[in-house]
Order: C-alpha cells, then structure tokens, then sequence
C-alpha cells in the first residue's frame, strides 16, 4: 500500500520540481522584460515583500497566530543590517554586502526569541493584542533612541560600500539590476527554505498546534514551544527581508518599525490567502501593485486597496490562492468551459462597474484635494472635466447600468458555479477514496 | 521506593475542588500493569475531572498520582504523555483540518524521537510513514486516509480519536467515553478495536455502556460524589450491595 502511495506522489513531486524551474526562470527574465527603472524597483519591492508575507505566514496560517506587529521583526532586522552597512562603508566592518540579510536575520531571530517568549504563552486574541502591543512599544522606543534608530531622518548607508561580490570588478549592488538579482535570489532561497519547513516534523506540528493547541499537548508537545520556535524563524526570515529592505533602499527610517508595515503585511497575507503556502506569494504581488504602483497614479490607491479587500474577504475569504485552487479543480473536472461564458458576463460588467466607480473617486478626489491643478482629470488615459455635470452624469449612468448588467451577471454566474460546486462534492462522495 | 513492583498508575488521597465545590472527595486507586479497568458511576460523579487530573489537564488540590512510581500530580499534560500515558476525550479531539493520516503521523512524531525538528523531511521518515499507516489500518480508516478529519463520520472520528490516543506507544491509556452516542453495531466495533489496540497495555476507560464495562473490564471502579464506593472484579461489583443502590438504582437484594 506504501508503494502505491508513493507511485502517487511521484508526479507531484515532478510537479514541484517544474514549479520551482519555472519560478526561478520568471525571477530571472522578470528585469529583461520590465526593463524600466520603476519597473525594477517594483519587483525588488515584490520580492521583499515576498519573504515578508510568507514569514507572516508561517504565524498567522501555519501555527494560527494572529500578529499585529510583524514589523518589529522586519524593522529591527532592517535597523540592525544598515548599521552593518554603514560599518561597511567606513571600513570599520569586513563583511560582505551580499550577505548583510543574513545580519537582520539574526537580529530578527533574536528579537523573536525575546518576544515570542512573552507573547506565546497565550494564543488567539491575547498574542494579538500582546504583538500589537510590543509593536506600539518599539516604535516608540524608535522615537525615544535617535542614536540607534536615527531619529526623524533614520540611519542611511551606502550598498555600494566594501568590496565587489566575488571580487568581480563592476559587481557593487549599485546599479538596480544587480541589487534586482540579488534580492532575486534570496526571495528564492527564502521561498524554498520557508516551503521546506512546511514539510518537517515542526511545521506539521504547528498546523497540529494551530488546530487544536490543547490535543497537541496530549500527544507530547508543548503548545509553546512550538510557537516560541515557529516565531523565531518566523522572525528570522522577517529580518531577513528587512535586511533587504535596508540594502534595497539605503536608509531605514521609524517607518519601518511602524504599525502600517505590520498592517500591511497581514493584508498582503490575507490577499493571497492564509491556507496555502503559496498564497501570500500571490497577496505580496498584488500588495505591492496597489501600494508602489498604484500610489504613483492616484492618491486613492489606500481606498482602492481597502475595497479590494473587503471585497475578496466577502467574497473569496480563502484568498486569491484559494480562488485559483477552487478554479483549478472545476477545470480538472472538465467543467470549466461551462464558466467560461458566465466569467465574461461578469467580468466584463465587473470591469465596467469597477471604471464608473474609480471614475467617480478620482473626480472627487480631484475636485477635494487637487484643486491647484484644474479641474480636468485623466482616468485611463481619457480626460474629464470634474468641474463639469456631464462627467457626472455620465460616471453616475455607468455605475447604475454596469452595475445592474453586474448584479445579473454575478447571479447567472453563482447559479452555474454553485451547480458545478454540487456536481463536484456528489462525486467525491460517490468516490471516496480517489484523492480530490 | 518500595521493592514491590508499582502499580501503572496509583491514586493516592486525590482531591480537587472547583469554587466552593469539591468534585473530587479523596480518591485512592491502584490500577496494576496491564489491567483493564472500567470506571463508571452516574453524571456528574467527577470521573471526567479525575481523567483531567490525571493526564495534568488539571492539577490536583491534594493527594498524590504516581504513574508507575513516578509522581505525576504536578506535571504538565506534554510531560505525563512523554512519560507514557495518553488519554482520549469524551467530547472528539482531534486535529480537524488536517488528514486522517496527518492526524496519526502527528501522533506518532514525539515518541519516534523527531521532536521539533526542523531539519527533517517529513515525507522521507520512513518509519513515522509505517507507523502511522499501520495505525491506519487497524482503525479501519484507511480508506479515509487523505480526508480532512473534521469531515469524518462521528463513529469515523471516534475511531481516529482512539488512533491518536494509541498513536505514541504509551503503555497506559486513558479512554473517556469511547463508545458515547454510537449505534449498537458501532459500539461492538469500537469494543473490539479497543481490544485489540490496547493489548498489552494498561486501561483506564469512562464508560456508561454495561454491556462494554462487563464485556471489557477486568476490574471495576464506582465513583459517586467524588468518591471511589467499590473497586474490584465485574462479579463483585454486579454484587455489591451499595452499588446497587448508588449507582445501579436497585434496591439492595433485588435483581
């Protein structure tokens, strides 16, 4: 019976293998085909934030941790990495530049041993709060020791600093392809670190902890222990951004170790979903989007995030990653071509509603904060005169009709998907032994 | 201690009292190696409360619990599984969202030595794999193995619950209720499931069902009021005068 279980998991293991290829293969032509210079920044910025919400992760969907301040960790991790910075640039610190995450690493390790001791002892809505508290706590003590955290203008560095990588002339993590590479390539160790996790005995035991804290101990294992080491690693790798962060931007402010960082991240893991491991991948892609990209279009990007969110909490609480699974497993069954019709219904009528209503805001927003710079504003390309009743009128009529054409849509499409939904658990129950 | 071989586990003068209330009115018990003993009595009698003490899920007021000589009155519930007891619970606790096969190699990972490893495969232990297959298979789930526990059948959980319980090789176990809420067809399954895992082992099992108690046990313990009124052989208790009227509600001398 063994063989035949591992004559299953063969493909899937092939299945990983072409995965990983395939990740590191984007992760390498990502820079060539986005060749600008804001386009490189965004996909430091993304694979930053990568290992930042898996880390999160690691808390929230793996040990059901709930943190409201994981930017301790990635703060103090970035904190810790420009001071080693700028020791580098002085002379005063042989180490390499390439390996300075490793130095806010530690240092999120060790705060994670430090506070994952206080904050573990208790899960659910007591760590919340004791997180968010210590969280509070840092940044204050960001504010009240400017030696350290460098006060208002924080601590600056220079990635150029030290020596070469390799003793190559020319390799200094100046120019933002190579800092690209380098932020690349430890987002890709990181990624494959954190899954290998997932799939030790530790890992397994906190998805046990998670679950039912309580039977864990009645199997031999201290609840607290395992949450204390889940959150010193979690904490490793949340440094190990931070660190990062530090060397991408040169400079580490209080910002860092602020609350919106933290807040931020848990909307990134939420985004992509906490259930499965690749989720928060999927959510630090989209996070970024909105708040790197989107912010250099519209100052309305907060409130396009913030709808983004709650709409895909009410309607795909499972996350991004759990809305691909879902669709994945309609189309394995071969009834994806029945969706295919009710999808364009209704993400047509979406895209419409979604262009009246971000119509509407940017007038809005215009006529309430950009007053200095005339009333005609630009949304996808197209002007409008926000000081004009026809732009109203005509954001107004494309609301109310999209957004009938929408709600018609969504119900043809709830119907077919539901049916499909039904189809599917008949058979698996008429098929209980056949693996999903 | 004393040269005499120690009983698997002995309660000795045990109390416990909630508020004002005391559930547990001096309780000692010796339950030798390899015994099957049944602890019945009516609701409320604290026979949950004295599987609470025991396994540390509480800790005792007074008294002291020895497991095979050891005291264990103050321990935490992780330390006394390490030191070979293990106990399921009336009310199913399992591990809900993960397999039925995770459920059982969690079960077995802390007696086979992983701990909280982080440097090893889990796919790759071979022996983890076996064990928990094996326990797979005499639960008769396992062609449940890849559902996620919570979706199981009560009678299905039931029987993972005696699974996780056995899962680490403890040489005592503790079964609180297990045949609680089955159909009669599900109860004799669950009998000699239990039967057959706990061979050569001792147990300690809650039970209200007489047909399992005078099935299974090889001695009997009545608890009424946070007391211990009668111990010993089925045949003695069936007899016992006081039982009788405590517990079996018969006037004594009827039958």
């Amino acid at each position: 019976m063994t063989a035949v279980g591992k004559l299953q998991f063969k493909p899937l293991n092939f299945g990983r293998w072409v995965l990983w290829g395939f990740t590191a293969i984007v992760f390498i032509a990502a820079p060539q085909v986005f060749g600008s210079g804001f386009a490189r920044a965004l996909l430091s910025q993304m694979g930053i934030m990568i290992i930042f919400a898996l880390s999160y992760n690691m808390l929230l969907g793996q040990t059901g941790l709930l943190s409201f301040g994981h930017a301790v960790y990635s703060g103090l991790g970035a904190y810790f990495a420009i001071h080693a910075l700028a020791l580098i640039g002085k002379g005063a610190l042989l180490f390499p530049v390439s390996l300075l995450p490793l130095v806010g690493g530690a240092a999120g390790l060790a705060f994670g041993v430090v506070f994952g001791w206080l904050t573990t002892k208790r899960a659910g809505t007591t760590f919340a709060m004791i997180s968010l508290g210590i969280g509070e706590m840092v940044f204050a003590a960001s504010l009240m020791f400017p030696g350290f955290f460098g006060g208002e203008a924080g601590i600056s560095g220079n990635r150029g600093a030290g020596p070469p990588f390799l003793g190559i002339a020319g390799l200094s993590f100046g120019p933002d392809i190579q800092i690209y590479y380098l932020i690349a390539t430890w987002t890709f160790i990181c990624m494959i670190a954190m899954f290998a996790l997932t799939h030790t005995p530790l890992g397994r035991i906190a998805n046990a902890v998670r679950d039912n804290p309580e039977r864990a101990e009645f199997i031999g294992y201290d609840a607290q222990r395992v949450r204390w080491i889940m959150m010193m690693l979690s904490g490793f790798f949340a440094g190990v951004s931070g660190g990062l962060s530090a060397i991408n931007l040169e400079s580490v402010g209080s910002g860092a170790v602020h609350a919106v960082v933290s807040g931020g991240v848990l909307l990134a893991a939420f985004i992509g979903g906490v259930l499965f491991f690749f989720g928060p991948i999927l959510g630090a892609i989209v996070f970024v989007f909105f708040a790197f990209a989107l912010s250099e279009y519209t100052p309305a990007w907060h409130l396009y995030l913030g709808v983004f969110f709650v709409l895909l909490v009410m309607f795909a609480p499972g996350g991004l990653s759990s809305l691909l699974l879902l669709n994945l497993r309609v189309a394995r069954f071969g009834k994806f071509r029945r969706l295919r019709d009710p999808y364009v219904g209704v993400l047509g009528a979406g895209a419409a509603l979604a262009a009246g209503v971000v119509l509407l805001i940017e007038m809005t927003y215009h006529l309430t904060l950009g007053i200095g710079t005339g009333s005609s504003v630009r949304v996808f390309g197209f002007p409008f005169d926000a000081a004009r009743g026809e732009s109203w009128v005509f954001a107004a009529s494309l609301v109310v009709a999209s957004g009938m054409a929408f709600e018609y849509m969504r119900r043809r499409f709830k119907r077919e998907w539901d049916a499909i939904a039904v189809e599917i658990e008949d058979w698996r129950r008429d098929n209980p032994e056949e693996d999903q | 201690m004393s040269s005499t071989p120690a009983a698997a586990l002995q309660l000795v003068d045990v109390r416990k009292r909630f508020g004002r209330t005391e559930i547990i009115r001096g309780i000692s018990l010796a339950i030798g190696t390899g015994e099957r003993h049944a602890i019945i009595g009516p609701n409320g009698a604290g026979k949950s409360t004295l599987f609470n003490l025991v396994s540390g899920r509480f800790h005792a007021d007074s008294g002291e619990i020895l497991l095979n000589g050891a005291a264990i009155t103050r321990r935490k519930p992780f330390e006394i599984n390490r030191m070979g007891l293990a106990r399921s619970f009336q009310i199913t606790n399992i591990f809900p969202k993960l397999s039925v096969f995770e459920n059982l190699r969690c079960a077995v990972l802390w007696s086979l030595g992983y701990r909280y490893s982080f440097w090893h495969n889990l796919n790759r232990l071979a022996d983890a794999e076996q064990h928990a297959e094996a326990l797979l298979q005499r639960i008769g789930l396992r062609r449940r193995r890849n559902i996620q526990a919570g979706l199981l059948t009560y009678a299905e959980q039931r029987a993972l619950e005696i699974g996780v319980t056995i899962a680490g090789g403890a040489q005592l176990v503790l079964l609180d209720e297990p045949t609680a809420g089955m159909s009669r067809s599900e109860t004799a399954r669950a009998v000699a499931l239990i039967r057959e895992v706990t061979e050569g082992r001792t147990l300690v099992m809650i039970e209200h069902d007489m047909s399992v108690v005078f099935g299974l046990a090889d001695r009997i313990s009545v608890v009424v009021y946070g007391e211990v009124i009668a111990s010993g052989r089925p045949e003695q208790i069936r007899a016992d005068p006081r039982v009788k009227e405590a517990y079996l509600g018969q006037p004594a001398g009827g039958d």
